[in-house]
């Protein structure tokens, strides 16, 4: 592995990123909207005495919609590097296509989890507290699905070649996995058919593992779908899938 | 010693064959020039030499390194200018270069030395903090020459590097290439679709559907297509000829009132003649051997203008407009 290579596309990603500024502003205000329009909405709904308040409920969805559409977004930027040459680039220089593929996915990782450690700050507008511990692990665990979410974004860009394809991602790839992942409602109380498609998205192990550290003593229906350990487990294993399924289609490309 | 070497390369994509059998050698330190006309499989044989492509067969290595198993040693000995422009449009210039030495592995004590010398070199040292996207096409292709040198290969490939530049862009990046081999020591392999610019490889091959069907000095290419036609009218054309005739021993002939002849440099022939005919000249014209005219001898054919279709002219005028982006 080429640790030069990793750090400089990384770098890259990062520096794009705070020049973008509209790319950052949006990345915070989504997550505001969601919660505050969405989540105050839809909590006058559901009686209060399910247990955790619907605003707070949602926040590890939120969190994890923030992770998801920044970790894509940055992965299928890819796409673009390939239509504008950029890609060549890189592809011709004496790097390992693990390397590539891997600095890829840690370029994913930085800017979701910076965006999910802005979001989580602004969190007490929203009435709970978190103990240091708690902010650290729910940081530790975004950066992990942020990665695991980055490379399923390569897989995604080595499949689909063209920038049209964007929308066709973000309409039936994207969104689907966002309401399918225990973001809005507890996986157990979905229809089987919807449980089964939860169960096999990523995105949901990730989530119920920050619904596990924020709530740690829920015992109702909103309180985490599987154990800790399951959680862990998925994201460790599918971010290793997804890397190896990524290298693979890169060497194909040459 | 022969730095490049390509024997019986062949490449399919589906029933077209874009390079078919190829061989050739290239003598290090020298410029050698792919010409030919679009989709000829110039860009091709590069993709394969550079390792992005695998061939159906055949064989090919760079300093002695083959360019399918040894992909690793064979890219850290090769810098490339693509056809398509491949910078980051929303990074500096300087970033862009920064970014190309972290991947090549520069010591991070050389690497910002490296870049401003390279940097210098193009002309771009007062531009290197300013985005890639406000460049113009010119700068473009001289910041991607820079790049490609930071690692200091041995082999520089450049693809079609005048692509859709003006006529004065174009001058200077030929001038700018021919100093390249002995100021930074590397051999350089470049694909042209004009007859003009081969004037600075030491070698062309002239390439067409994918068979290399000439090779040698430029000098050698324009004799073996008749070289330059000088075109002159006297007010004696009778002993015009004859002095003409004496001077150069060549044949010159009439037509149309006009004497004519052929000889390798014609640039260097009219002063002489003129010296020689002196008051008697009324107009004097010359006419170089054209990418056309190597083709109409060698292939029997001109060359296919109108066999470009409407979606490759589309293609180009995308590129063109990219780059200018
Ligand atoms: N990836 C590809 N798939 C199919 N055909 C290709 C591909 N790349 C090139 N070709 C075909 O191979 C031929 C040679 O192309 P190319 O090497 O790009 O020519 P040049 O660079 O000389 O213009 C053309 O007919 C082109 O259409
Ligand atoms: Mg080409």
């Amino acid at each position: 592995m080429e640790f030069n290579a990793i750090y400089v596309i990384v770098a890259r990603e990062f520096k794009k990123f705070i020049r973008e500024r509209s790319r950052l502003f949006s990345a915070i205000a989504r997550p505001l909207l969601w919660l505050f329009i969405v989540g105050a909405g839809l909590s006058r709904l559901i009686s209060p005495d399910t247990g955790v308040p619907y605003i707070q409920f949602i926040f590890p969805g939120i969190l994890g919609m923030t992770i998801l559409f920044s970790s894509i977004f940055s992965s299928i930027s890819i796409i673009w590097d390939k239509e504008f040459g950029f890609l060549k680039e890189i592809l011709v220089a004496p790097v390992s296509r693990l390397s590539i593929v891997i600095g890829k996915a840690l370029s994913g990782t930085v800017v979701s989890t910076i965006q999910a450690a802005i979001i989580l700050v602004l969190f007490p507008f929203i009435g709970f507290k978190l103990s240091l511990l708690q902010f650290i692990g729910v940081i530790l665990i975004c950066a992990s699905i942020s990665f695991s979410i980055s490379a399923f974004g390569i897989v995604l860009a080595t499949f689909y070649e063209s920038y049209e394809s964007f929308s066709v991602i973000m309409n039936f790839i994207v969104m689907p996995m966002f309401f399918l992942s225990g973001a809005m409602y507890p996986v157990k109380l979905l229809p089987e058919i919807l449980r089964i498609c939860a169960k096999i998205n990523p995105l949901t192990y990730g989530i119920d593992a920050i619904k596990h550290v924020i709530f740690p003593r829920e015992a109702g229906p909103m309180s985490p779908d599987f154990s800790p350990v399951t959680d862990i487990a998925v994201i460790l294993i599918t971010s290793i899938v997804f890397v190896f399924i990524a290298k693979k289609a890169f060497e194909r490309k040459g | 010693m022969s730095i490049i070497r390509v024997e019986n390369l062949i490449k399919r994509f589906g029933n077209i064959t874009a390079v078919n059998d190829i061989s050739f050698e290239i003598e290090e330190g020298t410029i050698f020039g792919f010409l030919g006309p679009n989709g000829a499989g110039k860009t091709t044989t590069i993709n394969i030499l550079c390792t992005l492509l695998a061939p159906t067969s055949g064989k090919a290595s760079i300093n002695g390194h083959d360019c399918m198993k040894e992909s690793s040693k064979v890219r850290k000995a090769i810098g490339i200018v693509f056809q398509d422009t491949t910078l980051d449009k929303d990074l500096t210039a300087a970033e862009n270069l920064i970014f190309h030495a972290y991947l090549y592995n520069i010591a991070k004590d050389k690497m910002q030395e490296r870049v401003d010398d390279v940097l210098r070199f193009v002309d771009l040292y007062d531009r290197k903090d300013d985005l890639v996207k406000k460049f113009s096409g010119g700068m473009k292709r001289r910041l991607e020459v820079a790049r490609g040198l930071i690692h200091r290969p041995r082999v520089l490939f450049l693809d079609e590097p005048t692509l859709g530049l003006d006529p004065q862009s174009r001058t200077n990046l030929w001038e700018f290439i021919a100093e390249l081999p002995e100021k930074h020591n590397v051999t350089i392999f470049m694909t042209t679709h004009y007859m003009e610019e081969a004037e600075v490889c030491d070698r062309i091959a002239i390439i067409d559907n994918g068979k290399i069907i000439a090779m040698g000095t430029p000098d050698e290419l324009k004799k073996a297509v008749g070289g330059d036609v000088v075109y002159i009218k006297t007010t004696d054309n009778a002993s015009a000829k004859k002095e003409i005739e004496r001077l150069f021993r060549l044949d010159v002939s009439e037509k149309e009132g006009e004497l004519y002849l052929t000889c390798v440099m014609g640039d260097t022939c009219i002063p002489e003649m003129i010296r020689t005919i002196g008051e008697r000249v009324l107009s004097v014209r010359l006419q170089r051997p054209t990418l056309n005219d190597v083709f109409l001898k060698l292939t029997g054919k001109a060359i296919r203008e109108e066999e470009t279709s409407g979606m490759d002219t589309i293609k180009e005028e995308v590129r063109a407009y990219r780059r200018r982006h």
